[in-house]
């Protein structure tokens, strides 16, 4: 089943330049997706357009259709915060606020309005198992968050949009600062995950889409060149440009 | 050789910028000394009962001070409760909510006002603010405590917005992004993350703000009528009242040099000097310990 659908999807930056061009692509539910490709290829300003960060940037036009659940999220009556709570993103860099580890958590719930202590200590507990930090930080949950190493922070941000129990998580380059321990350990996490939500990632290199992605989609200049299986794109790809950047050749 | 004259180049740029730092410790130290030594005099000269009693009247000797430094204190409080608020969500709109055009429009607009002369704000008050608040609250007098309490708000709120402002755009833009991106509203972005990252630098801004305030002379001399009336209700706020600067101000220049008035005055100015001293204390205790945090987010 796919949980996303992108039809005809064009996005033009404010500087003029089209920085995505008629994207057509599927993203299936409880799976693993891996935007590949050179930098500058738009596998960020996708990703944000799945949540509308993008409303941030300096977009000027933006046409084509984002179905999520069948519901077209650039209608500009769609809830953009609803929206945001459903995909969560996790960015390149750790970006824990100035709280402690435990607040970094639960904010986000109490600036809901939950207030209760029991079901924030629960969620919150929940939240770092699933991001593989729990055990590495349970004993110090109040202390301040930037006392913990960057792989670890990078977890609690990761944490942190679980909290909210998104149905979709994106992450761009989410290990692309990290120790080998902290990026094995995201991705373990990641692959458990998949069975709940549904997981899209911008790996920071190809390696890490052979690791854990189900489906790869492969970017170059604003265009989707390739989508299909993880395993045909890594064994037996149609474009040659794929074949290309996949073998080294450029990236 | 040359290398010779740059090492007496080097020591001498290092004697001058040593001097002119232990010249500045120096200066302080003199004005210090000078207050101290004008001012003690007065506790000899008047008996201590005297000195904090309710009734100044240096004419007839009577030297109550008590008075001055609750007219003091009731216009800063006032200014402060004007300032506070006004000025901390100035500066939010400004650095938060107006768009970038506005903010271009209204951060100019507040250096100005900070730059505004307090004799031009005095004269604004004595002409507009003042008969204002007679006619409309209906008072014998536009002169009193509330017309300097606006006035001295009008002081305090640029340097709060100012000082804010720049706490609030040097939280970094990942906060609130990381914010907007988890689904919180913009309100919840700015109340629940921006603002307090910013928490330090905001108080710092209001310790400021009110240490200004505190200080200032020209206005309050010319809007808050200089009875010198022991403020007890909260009916004082639309009488006359005066203030420890204003009486040194108006009173200093005709005093008998050496004679008790003076001496009292400079004790009045020993006073003003602690209180100004503690704001300050507190206002740098706010900003080391904000050093201390961003120690320890770089570590
Ligand atoms: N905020 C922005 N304003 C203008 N241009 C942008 C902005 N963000 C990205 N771009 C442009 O969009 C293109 C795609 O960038 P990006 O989505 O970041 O690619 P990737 O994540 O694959 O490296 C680039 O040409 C980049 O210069
Ligand atoms: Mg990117």
């Amino acid at each position: 089943m796919d949980k996303i659908i992108v039809e005809n999807l064009s996005i033009t930056y404010s500087d003029g330049v089209e920085s995505l061009f008629d994207i057509n692509l599927r993203i299936p539910i409880h799976q693993i997706t891996a935007l590949i490709g050179p930098s500058g290829g738009g596998k960020s300003t996708f990703l944000r357009v799945l949540n509308r960060l993008n409303d941030l940037a300096d977009v000027t036009k933006t046409t084509g259709k984002v179905l999520i659940d069948g519901i077209d999220i650039l209608d500009p009556t769609q809830d953009v915060i609803a929206l945001r709570r459903k995909v969560g993103i996790v960015f390149s860099r750790p970006l824990p606020l100035p709280l402690s580890i435990y607040q970094n958590v639960s904010y986000g719930l109490e600036l809901m309005g939950e207030k209760r202590k029991t079901v924030l200590d629960d969620a919150v507990e929940r939240a770092l198992r699933l991001a593989e930090l729990w055990d590495e930080v349970k004993e110090r949950l109040h202390d301040p968050a930037n006392s913990i190493s960057g792989g670890q922070q990078q977890r609690l941000c990761l944490a942190r949009t679980l909290s909210l129990q998104p149905e979709i998580i994106m992450l761009d380059e989410p290990t692309s600062a990290l120790d080998p321990v902290s990026t094995a350990k995201i991705e373990t996490s990641l692959i458990e995950l998949k069975k709940d939500f549904t997981v899209i990632i911008a790996p920071h290199n190809t390696q890490q889409a052979g690791r854990i992605a189900d489906h790869v989609a492969f970017f170059l200049q604003g265009k989707l060149i390739e989508f299909s299986s993880a395993e045909d794109i890594f064994t037996r790809p149609k474009d040659v440009k794929t074949q290309d950047y996949i073998s080294g050749k450029f990236g | 050789m040359k290398e010779n004259q740059t090492r007496i180049f080097e020591k001498i740029i290092t004697r001058t910028i040593q001097f002119s730092g232990y010249s500045s410790i120096l200066f302080v130290l003199l004005i210090l000394f000078f207050l101290l030594s004008e001012g003690t005099p007065a506790l000899f000269d008047v008996p201590l009962s005297q000195l904090f009693s309710e009734r100044w009247y240096p004419i007839e000797d009577y030297y109550g001070i008590l008075p001055l430094i609750l007219g003091s204190l009731v216009v800063t409080l006032g200014a402060s409760l004007v300032a506070v608020p006004f000025g901390i969500l100035t500066a939010v709109f400004i650095a938060e909510i107006a768009p970038k055009w506005l903010q271009e429009i209204m951060k100019p607009l507040v250096e100005l006002l900070a730059g505004l002369p307090s004799v031009v704000l005095g004269f604004l008050g004595i002409l507009v603010v003042s008969p204002f608040l007679r006619d409309t609250l209906n008072l014998p007098t536009g002169l009193t405590a509330l017309t300097g309490s606006l006035l001295l708000g009008g002081i305090a709120i640029p340097t709060i917005v100012s000082i804010s402002e720049d706490a609030l755009n040097n939280v970094p833009e990942s906060y609130r992004h990381g914010s907007l991106a988890l689904g919180l509203t913009r309100w919840q972005t700015i109340w629940g993350v921006t603002v307090p990252a910013a928490k330090s630098g905001i108080l710092m801004a209001v310790m400021l703000g009110v240490g200004r305030t505190i200080g200032e002379t020209m206005t309050v001399m010319m809007v808050t009528g200089n009875a010198p009336v022991v403020p007890t209700t909260l009916q004082a706020l639309f009488m006359p009242i005066r203030t420890m600067t204003a009486t040194i101000a108006s009173e200093m220049g005709e005093v008998a040099t050496g004679s008790s008035h003076y001496h009292v005055l400079f004790f009045i100015g020993i006073v003003l000097f602690l209180f100004t001293l503690l704001v300050n204390v507190i206002a740098s205790n706010i900003s080391s310990r904000k050093l201390k945090r961003s120690e320890r987010i770089l570590s």
